[in-house]
């Protein structure tokens, strides 16, 4: 089993909290899915309210690590001092370190990503960095001290699915031992299977999941299909060829004419 | 003493950060909190004093993806 961070996971299914229609589906969806890690994120609080501490008492009772989140920064500035009240707050090194560069997209800043990296490495962080599939910017990454990577699959609440199928399966090729998680755009079980197919270590999804019709019914098909996947990549499956090749014998066929 | 309170201003009678916490009423909630963009953290919040016009952030956990 890959080890995030020396850390074996039952299920390679790293599942969102937001978006759900009630905190009650979001727990029922994490149960039916049987995920091991969920993320989080940190906002404002107020005294009166006190909504935060109401869901830190939800995810709590799930008994799930958590995977905080820098959601929303753009600058290394920003994302480096969120990760630093993330780890009070949650008491985990864990990090999914976001610098988002573009407001359409929600493209990463590779550049503000790897600094922010950097400087939360030699902190003591476990980073998770939210990144593209550019080769040169993983490097980057793992130099800085990361020892996982969270490839995009498509724009972030897309669910458009794996866009660039080349540059996913060169980055698992050139980074052979690299845990390899993708993160965001995956709208359908059948995206996240394809990107266990290639070989990726885990899938990390929420919009799919939270704004299905069933979310419960969905976080459990999420789960089959990365594991379906997971499993058919560990079976070596066979290499497509262009033309037919019958699979039934045809020595031994009778002859009538 | 009129800070800001996650963006918004806001009259204390206290300085010290941990007697602020209290006084605003997030005492023994799970919460961590910068000052004027730099995080403070729980152990130094007895020896972080704060001024006129300073900016206190206090968060919390939320949903996240």
């Amino acid at each position: 089993m890959t080890a995030f961070y020396g850390v074996e996971l039952s299920n390679r299914l790293m599942l969102g909290t937001a978006q759900y229609p009630s905190p009650a589906i979001l727990a029922e969806a994490v149960r039916a899915a049987g995920v091991d890690v969920v993320t989080v994120s940190l906002r404002r609080e107020s005294a009166e309210r006190r909504d935060g501490q109401a869901f830190w008492d939800l995810i709590r009772a799930l008994g799930v690590r958590v995977l905080p989140n820098t959601a929303g920064c753009h600058s290394v500035k920003e994302a480096v001092t969120t990760a630093e009240m993330a780890r009070e707050v949650f008491g985990t090194p864990w990090v999914k370190l976001e610098v988002i560069g573009e407001h359409d997209s929600l493209q990463p800043d590779l550049f503000g990503l790897v600094e922010a990296a950097e400087i939360l490495s030699a902190e003591g962080f476990q980073v998770f960095p939210y990144t593209t599939e550019d080769l040169v910017a993983a490097g980057r990454l793992l130099d800085a001290g990361c020892e996982v990577l969270m490839p995009w699959g498509a724009p972030i609440g897309s669910g458009l699915g794996l866009n660039n199928l080349y540059g996913l399966r060169s980055l698992r090729a050139h980074f052979p031992d690299v845990p390899l998680v993708i993160d965001a755009g995956v709208g359908l079980p059948s995206h996240a299977a394809a990107a266990m197919e290639l070989g990726y270590d885990a899938v990390l999804l929420n919009t799919a999941v939270a704004k299905a019709g069933d979310p419960v019914a969905m976080a459990a098909a999420f789960s089959q299909a990365i594991a379906a996947g997971r499993a058919a990549f560990e079976a070596d499956p066979m290499e497509p060829r262009d033309m037919a090749a019958p699979s039934t014998p045809v020595i031994g066929k009778a002859f009538l004419g | 003493m009129r800070i800001v309170l996650n963006g918004k201003p806001c009259d204390v009678a206290r300085e010290r950060l941990d007697a602020v916490l209290e006084e605003l009423g997030y005492q023994g909630d799970t919460v961590a909190t910068a000052v004027n963009g730099a995080f403070v953290g729980r152990r130094v919040r007895g020896e972080t004093t704060l001024g006129e016009g300073d900016q206190l952030e206090v968060i919390a956990p939320m949903q996240g993806g």
